[in-house]
């Protein structure tokens, strides 16, 4: 085996084709990608050289700190409910449904499966204001309280995209996290239980502790899933009303497709990018050290 | 060198991977099956159709069974379906894969067909159809207004030749003592009445795209109190849609929507269900072009029945040194033709000849669908459609709507902020601001 290892033409045999096709579909279009960053116009108009024109629209666009900051607020938000509410699923896969379990991780696995545009719609139909109520509304009424409309304002608008996109994707961040608290193991428990550990004793000083790495897998999954999030705000909002969701993915997919503009979208995609390392680069300092920290 | 010499021992297998990579680029460029002609004539007539309009498609394929038989024969009709609020990007990606197709429903944004012309994708159809010597077949009004929205030239066909106004309901009107307005101050009493009344005054839509039915009443306020060049002065740089004059017109349609006028929720309502909001007697006013006739003459659609519409020319402001006379006139959906496949296939210029001599008279007789394309005079209309007619035939001096100067980005964002303007949430100052952001 080390004879194959060690030899630079096995290594090349064995890698070579991996990283041609990456290099391919991934490397080669992010590079250019990143060269259209200093280009303007379009498939349509042609590409003339612009120099940093598009940086400097970038700091001048008055459409960007919004959609910057709805997707920084996103982001968080989901981030925070998918990990939460995963990891609280997961504790209760693990201490109080060993038996029931599946049944119950089967229904909340569910919606991962369901195609994006479905929940969406089935989320625009549940929030519906107008023409006709929908069930949230209806039951609103039941209670004494008004009828609320969800989709006309930014913020009841980004309340349901929330809690749309947690319920959809939570099932998938408790399977993720029931298997980092599998891992633990069992006489460590004991051990703890019978030296009169608390339930939250247990939590705070085995638990998370111990399922920390799978933890802070998540943390990135779910930061970069949700910086990179489309699909299910476009299916649900549209970006809208006007353009208060409107996530950075989208707008560069207006500014690229709509509007034609295929340089200034290239940048608002460097400018996602950029997000996506920082933040991931600041979760793995800050989750590097807290191990050693104990 | 030793490096070079292994490359050179392998080269029936590299010859082989770079053969294969420029068979794979070769059958991704030859990938678009739009109908483009790369030499000979293509299989099918493709036409890319919006799911929001049935009218087209129905009326192309009643042509490709009867007038247009032969020519469906040598090159059979296929329709393809886009949504409208993605059919620009759509029509962008086909034009730079060169794999548009032979005919498709024309850009939302009249600049960017103009942009599609200007690189060659987009047939000029005033040359093509005088070459064919069919010119005769466009009415002079459809002509004119596709120059006017295309500097001059007419690259699209008028499937479509609509005014726009503010339709109302008769019996809301008359049960509750109204008179139809001729005035601005009059509509706006005639609101409040109706809304005092429990009736929903006006059913427009303002969700996401959809937002036109809004921006359209703005447009034609600034149309009546400035004069008909008012939009034409932005685009030339001659006034801002920030000055105060343009301001107070999105601020009067705002003040609309603060009253709800529009409605409980304008930013949830579609253009369908405003539409159907109107037709089935929940709303009293809505504000659409004639292209709804076809809706309108549905008695499947149209409870309320055809014969209790009526058409209003949207009021003159008072003060204002705009007329009730200039209309909003446009050809709506028009249909555009790709120049690479009409170039060269004699079948496709075939169709395209057959859609110029007969389109006209299968969309009034089978949709009541008033059309920019002559007629024969055989198709008996009902009665609303016959006073569209009139009013069309009357037409002295028309108007473009509000974006039909606009970029497509501008147009976007207006459109898109219409739902907003439509409930009061955005000010007349906000809503021009961020359109006139957008402009450049």
């Amino acid at each position: 085996m080390h004879s194959v290892l060690g030899d630079r033409r096995s290594i090349a045999i064995l890698l070579g084709p991996a990283l041609l096709v990456y290099s391919l579909v991934m490397l080669l279009p992010m590079l250019w990608s990143l060269g259209y960053t200093f280009f303007t116009g379009s498939v349509i108009s042609g590409f003339s050289y612009a120099g940093t024109a598009n940086f400097e629209k970038l700091f001048n666009d008055p459409a960007l700190p919004s959609s910057l900051w709805f997707t920084v607020k996103y982001a968080a938000a989901i981030t925070l409910g998918q990990v939460f509410v995963g990891y609280a699923l997961a504790l209760l896969y693990v201490f109080f449904l060993r038996k029931a379990g599946s049944v119950v991780r089967t229904l909340v696995f569910f919606p991962v499966v369901l195609p994006t545009v479905a929940v969406g719609l089935l989320f625009q139909k549940f929030f519906e204001f107008a023409p006709q109520t929908g069930p949230v509304n209806s039951m609103l009424e039941t209670f004494g309280f008004e009828a609320v409309d969800w989709f006309g304002t930014p913020g009841k608008a980004f309340f349901v995209i929330a809690v749309m996109d947690i319920w959809r994707s939570m099932g998938f961040y408790a399977i993720l996290l029931y298997t980092g608290l599998l891992d633990i193991p069992d006489d460590v428990m004991e051990a703890a239980a019978i030296d009169g550990a608390s339930t939250w004793r247990l939590i705070r000083s085995i638990i998370v502790p111990l399922s920390l790495p799978v933890l802070v897998s998540s943390l990135v999954f779910s930061i970069n899933g949700t910086l990179k999030a489309f699909d299910s705000i476009y299916a649900l909002t549209g970006g809208g009303p006007g353009n208060a969701t409107t996530p950075l993915t989208l707008y560069m997919y207006q500014t690229s497709f709509a509007y034609g503009d295929y340089g200034y979208g290239a940048t608002i995609a460097l400018t996602l990018t950029v997000l996506c390392l920082l933040v991931t680069a600041f979760i793995f300092r800050a989750t590097r050290r807290a191990p050693e920290q104990g | 060198m030793a490096r070079a010499f292994r490359w050179a021992g392998h080269r029936p297998a590299y010859t082989a991977a770079v053969g294969a990579a420029a068979l794979v680029l070769s059958v991704a460029a030859c990938g678009g099956d739009g109908g483009g002609n790369s030499g000979g004539s293509a299989k099918n007539f493709t036409f890319l159709a919006i799911n929001e309009n049935t009218t087209i498609p129905t009326t192309l394929t009643t042509l490709s069974k009867s007038a247009c038989a032969d020519e469906n024969k040598t090159q059979p009709l296929v329709i393809k379906k886009q949504a409208q609020g993605s059919l620009d990007q759509q029509l962008q990606l086909l034009a730079g894969q060169g794999a548009l197709p032979q005919a498709f429903i024309a850009a939302n944004a009249p600049a960017l067909t103009q942009q599609l012309f200007d690189n060659g994708s987009v047939l000029d159809l005033g040359n093509a159809v005088k070459s064919a010597g069919l010119e005769e077949n466009i009415l002079p009004a459809a002509g004119s207004t596709i120059e006017a929205l295309y500097d001059g030239k007419q690259l699209v066909l008028p499937s479509e030749l609509n005014i726009e106004g503010i339709w109302y309901n008769k019996k809301l009107l008359q049960d509750n003592g109204i008179a139809v307005p001729t005035t601005w101050e009059q509509l706006v009493a005639a609101f409040a009445k109706l809304q005092a009344a429990g009736v929903q005054p006006i059913s427009n839509a303002g969700k996401g795209g959809d937002g036109w039915g809004v921006t359209r009443w703005v447009g034609n306020y600034i149309v009546r109190e400035q004069g008909p060049d008012a939009l034409k002065k932005v685009a030339d740089g001659d006034a801002k849609l920030t000055d105060a004059a343009y301001a107070k017109g999105a601020q009067a349609i705002s003040d609309l929507g603060k009253k709800g006028y529009f409605g409980k929720s304008p930013t949830s309502i579609d253009y369908a269900t405003a539409l159907n909001t109107f037709a089935t007697g929940k709303a009293a006013f809505i504000y659409m072009g004639s292209w709804a006739l076809s809706a309108f003459n549905d008695p499947k659609q149209t409870t309320i029945g055809a014969e209790n519409i009526g058409f209003l020319k949207f009021p003159t402001v008072s003060g204002g040194t705009g007329t009730a006379d200039q209309v909003s006139a446009n050809v709506g959906t028009a249909i555009a033709i790709s120049k690479k496949a009409y170039d060269g296939d004699k079948n496709t210029q075939a169709w395209v000849e057959c859609i110029v001599e007969n389109y006209g008279n299968v969309a009034l007789r089978d949709s009541s669908q008033i059309t920019g394309f002559k007629t024969d005079g055989s198709v008996e209309v009902p009665a609303l459609t016959k006073q569209i007619q009139d009013e069309i035939s009357n037409i002295q001096d028309s108007v473009l709507w509000f974006e039909a100067y606009f970029p497509a980005k501008a147009t976007t964002v207006s459109q898109n902020s219409g739902g907003q303007l439509g409930s009061g949430q955005l000010s007349g100052e906000k809503f021009m601001q961020t359109v006139s952001a957008n402009l450049s």
